[in-house]
């Protein structure tokens, strides 16, 4: 009894030691770049929390990380399986693009528009993805290989469908598709002074499911033997090539509902100026959220705010790409502190094992002796 | 060299325990033991890769720590792996300079060296050719030859012989000869009785972890030496009391499988194997390691799709149908490898519990899994399998190895298997686990449960087996009957050197003699059918 809580509450205590000896790092590091550049780092820090603060910059941040979150618990399909879907930005790319044409092109009631819009976000980003997973099965083409050159691929079919006269039309200097109608604009909470995404209900599902699905079913616990041991999945009768495929796709699907956000919720159409790279910041928010659905919340919460302060550092005098090298830190440190807190985690729990065992065995033996 | 009182510890068991070893300069000191007896861990003590808990080492009198294998290389000791670290793509000179470039460069003077020394131990190895290029025997000989270029006077070969065959033994044991002759010290790691006997000058007999004694080769035969091996206290996997049903179980026939090996070639790696498990049955199956036992175990298990033959479950054909409908159906499986094919390492144990049964009662209901049940069935092998852990919690990882198989043999033997393959069950598992997988086969046994034992303890083959066949290269080239064939005469028909039907020469004349299958894996399922017919006539009634 008592070793169980003992080890539940060391997972826990674990768990938080590596984001948090990450981000402890990554501001030490920064504060020391900053303070190299002659400036104060304390008073940016002030600076940042200040202006995140506020209750604009709270939506703003809620907003961008509601993309971010979908595009994390993307790539973090791929890593409980141990496959690197590098290619989430590609699939969301492309199927915001195709799910702006479709959405574009037809006229319908909200009720049936909003679904085949995203319906066809995911199918095409499932779509994407599946080729990276069918190359993997069938021809053994590394899937980090695959999905890079399929992003570059994505930029291309989008570059030459997204001219006048194919599928986008020119307005001014921008290039976009045609707007969506009135029907297909998702739903927002109308908060002050800015609204936040309805969709950031739909990112709270994706979160609760993928959750669920993983450790509740028997999909999920295929899946994640996978991801722990492929020769002993295989033993235990899972089709490893198939589930490989299986989370490939999956991974594709939630991808495809990174861009809807901003499709349904803020464009309503795929231009040139359609946000681009939410799949490389996916790839960091999901290694710093430990593939977690409430770590990868708060770690893209995170995200947003970092994003946010450093426009406000420019006006402060500071570098606002010292942002982006504390993005990095922490990518860098997180990587590190996992591995470190990993280790440790498993050579004090066999310690410890091995401690009580051994206290078992005197124990035993006593009272043998004693009898 | 000298160690003396060398200890290592991993968590939950003691590889080495109070281990002495003396080493002469200038000669071929064996260190035999079974598998699992600690010979690695302490060989990796003496090559640096890892620090012992207690003990000393001591190298021409003087006490060394040895951190790194940097520091045993520095102090002339050098390790040739079971496992041959070369890289294929590039020639031998290549591969010998790899992290010696210092030494003598990375041109003529490295080439000329090299020649030099593979022309003073006579190991005739070409510095140009590709090592894709090369044979396993001329590989090892790469090895060997980068160990010496880096200065080692103390060579430790792990295993050399595993991998080689009868003439490769010879040529490498003439070079061994060699390096002795030329002053240099070798320890030959072995469980090959014979050859430790023809090729040392002292044998050091390691057992469970500590050295049980020394034997001199003129003066040992392999009996006595066989016998410190395995030592008399150990719990017997005897198994006398015939259970064998005339209900076939299992029935393999004909089944052919084709590989690449290595070099790119194409083999075949079971060649028509056929024979049939009977309800009630363990067929054991002897051979040396690599010569298709673990590929027919995976043709069985469906991890592999054979290109020929059947393999029939029961009555029902399941030559390719897939792993989870074969654990559906009633196979259990105790994997040679348990690391990678039997545990989740991170994971903890009741998920290790779910693995391989995960569609299964009480794991799962419909699609979703019944965790509360599961985790309650954890705690149910964990007290009726004696596992010794501190909670279900905990990874398998921290768990000893004997404590893990017991998890992963309460797990498969919890879903009442109709066959249980077991590979090698009680390897580097401690004596008291030991005893137990053997009750529990033998329980299940009696019970009407199909068993393929696969062992390279000959012991626990004879042991616990109603039927025995000897497996050489991806062939059944011989059977016998575990009731007089002894541990020696077994050994023999492994390395290929006889076939058909073994017996035992006091007792020729016993039975089944017009039987004797000169192409066993021929006439294997008549045969088999025959012997058990034969043996339930003998008995009775009172088989059931």
């Amino acid at each position: 009894m008592s070793i169980t809580k003992k080890v539940d509450r060391d997972k826990l205590v674990l768990g938080l030691a590596a984001p948090l000896l990450a981000i402890v790092a990554a501001v030490a590091i920064t504060s020391v770049i900053i303070g190299a550049t002659g400036k104060d780092p304390f008073h940016a820090y002030q600076v940042m929390v200040d202006y995140g603060s506020k209750s604009d910059s709270q939506v703003w941040i809620i907003n961008k990380a509601v993309p971010y979150y979908l595009s994390a618990v993307a790539v973090a399909i791929g890593f409980r399986m141990n496959l690197f879907n590098i290619g989430v930005d590609g699939q969301y790319r492309i199927a915001a693009f195709f799910a702006a044409v479709v959405g574009g092109a037809m006229a319908m009631p909200g009720i049936v528009q909003i679904p085949v819009i995203i319906i066809v976000a995911m199918a095409v980003g499932a779509i994407w993805a599946g080729i990276a997973g069918l190359l993997k099965v069938t021809r053994g083409v590394n899937e980090v290989i695959s999905t890079i050159m399929l992003n570059a691929i994505a930029g291309t079919v989008i570059g030459y469908f997204l001219q006048d006269g194919r599928l986008a039309k020119k307005e001014g200097n921008m290039i976009h598709t045609p707007f969506l109608p009135d029907s297909a604009h998702f739903f927002e909470f109308p908060t002050q002074p800015k609204p936040v995404y309805g969709f950031v209900v739909i990112a709270a599902l994706v979160g609760v499911v993928y959750w669920f699905v993983l450790n509740r079913t028997r999909f999920g616990f295929d899946l994640r033997t996978v991801g722990l041991s492929e020769s002993a999945a295989q033993a235990s009768g899972v089709n490893v090539k198939r589930m490989v495929i299986t989370s490939m796709v999956i991974s594709g699907a939630t991808a495809g509902l990174v861009g809807m956000p901003t499709l349904l919720g803020v464009s309503y159409n795929y231009g040139t100026d359609f946000p681009a790279g939410i799949g490389f910041t996916g790839i960091a928010i999901a290694l710093l959220g430990r593939n977690h659905p409430i770590g990868m919340a708060l770690s893209a919460l995170l995200w947003g705010f970092l994003d946010r302060t450093s426009t406000q550092l420019e006006f402060e005098g500071y570098a606002q790409e010292i942002v982006g090298v504390v993005q990095g830190v922490i990518v860098l440190c997180v990587v590190i502190a996992y591995e470190v807190v990993r280790r440790y985690g498993l050579k004090t729990q066999q310690r410890k094992v091995g401690e009580e065992l051994a206290a078992q065995a005197r124990k035993s033996d006593k009272a043998e002796v004693s009898a | 060299m000298e160690l003396a009182g060398i200890t290592k510890r991993f968590p939950g068991v003691v590889a080495n325990h109070d281990i002495h070893l003396t080493v002469r300069r200038g000669t071929v000191h064996a260190l035999c033991g079974e598998n699992g007896a600690g010979k690695s861990t302490l060989m990796k003590i003496l090559y640096g890769m890892q620090k012992p808990d207690e003990g000393t080492i001591t190298l021409d009198g003087e006490q060394v720590t040895l951190h790194t294998p940097a520091d045993a290389i520095a102090r002339g000791i050098g390790m040739v792996h079971q496992h041959f670290m070369l890289a294929d793509n590039l020639t031998v000179l290549e591969n010998v300079v790899l992290g010696a470039e210092k030494l003598h460069g990375i041109g003529g003077k490295a080439k000329a060296k090299i020649k030099e020394i593979s022309d003073a131990y006579g190991l005739g190895v070409r510095p140009d050719a590709l090592v894709e290029d090369l044979g396993v025997a001329d590989r090892q000989r790469v090895e060997i030859l980068k160990v010496l270029y880096r200065g080692a006077r103390t060579l430790i070969l792990d295993e050399p012989t595993a991998v080689l065959v009868p003439q490769e033994v010879d040529a490498l044991f003439d070079n061994l000869r060699e390096l002795k002759a030329e002053g240099l010290t070798v320890i030959f790691i072995s469980h090959k009785l014979g050859e430790v006997l023809s090729v040392a000058d002292d044998i050091t007999v390691i057992r469970r972890g500590t050295t049980v004694g020394t034997a001199v080769p003129s003066e040992t035969t392999p009996k006595q030496l066989a016998e410190l091996m395995v030592g008399e206290e150990l719990p017997s996997p005897e198994t006398r009391e015939s259970t064998v049903t005339d209900t076939p179980m299992l029935t393999v026939d004909g089944l052919h499988l084709s590989a690449t090996d290595p070099d790119g070639v194409v083999r075949a790696v079971l060649d028509g194997i056929s024979f049939t498990i009977h309800k009630g049955e363990v067929l054991g199956i002897a051979g040396v390691e690599g010569n298709g036992q673990a590929e027919l175990v995976e043709a069985v298990m469906g991890m592999r799709d054979p290109d020929g033959g059947t393999v029939t479950l029961d009555g029902t054909d399941i030559s390719h149908v897939p792993t989870r409908k074969r654990r559906e159906d009633g196979i259990g499986y105790i994997p040679e490898d348990r690391h990678r094919h039997g545990l989740l390492l991170e994971a903890p144990l009741w998920e290790n519990r779910i693995l391989g049964h995960v569609t299964e009662k009480p794991n799962s209901k419909g699609a979703l899994l019944d965790i509360k049940a599961a985790r309650a069935d954890t705690e149910r092998i964990v007290r009726e399998y004696d596992v010794r852990t501190p909670g279900i919690e905990v990874t398998s990882a921290s768990l000893s190895g004997g404590n893990q198989q017991k998890l992963i043999v309460g797990r498969e033997m919890s879903h009442n298997p109709k066959l249980l393959i077991a590979a090698h069950p009680t390897r580097g598992v401690d004596v008291g686990a030991q005893a137990q997988i053997w009750d529990q086969i033998r329980t299940a046994r009696h019970e009407g449960l199909a068993v393929l034992l696969i062992s390279a303890d000959l012991d626990e083959l004879i042991g616990l087996s109603d039927t025995l066949r000897v497996m050489f290269r991806g062939r059944l080239v011989a059977d016998a009957d575990p009731a007089s064939i002894t541990p020696e005469e077994l050994g023999s028909a492994m390395t290929g050197a006889t076939g058909g039907h073994l017996e035992h020469d006091e007792e020729t004349a016993r039975e089944e003699a017009p039987e004797a299958a000169p192409d066993a894996a021929q006439e294997a399922t008549q045969d088999d059918d025959a012997s058990a017919d034969a043996r339930e006539e003998e008995e009775g009634g009172d088989g059931k």
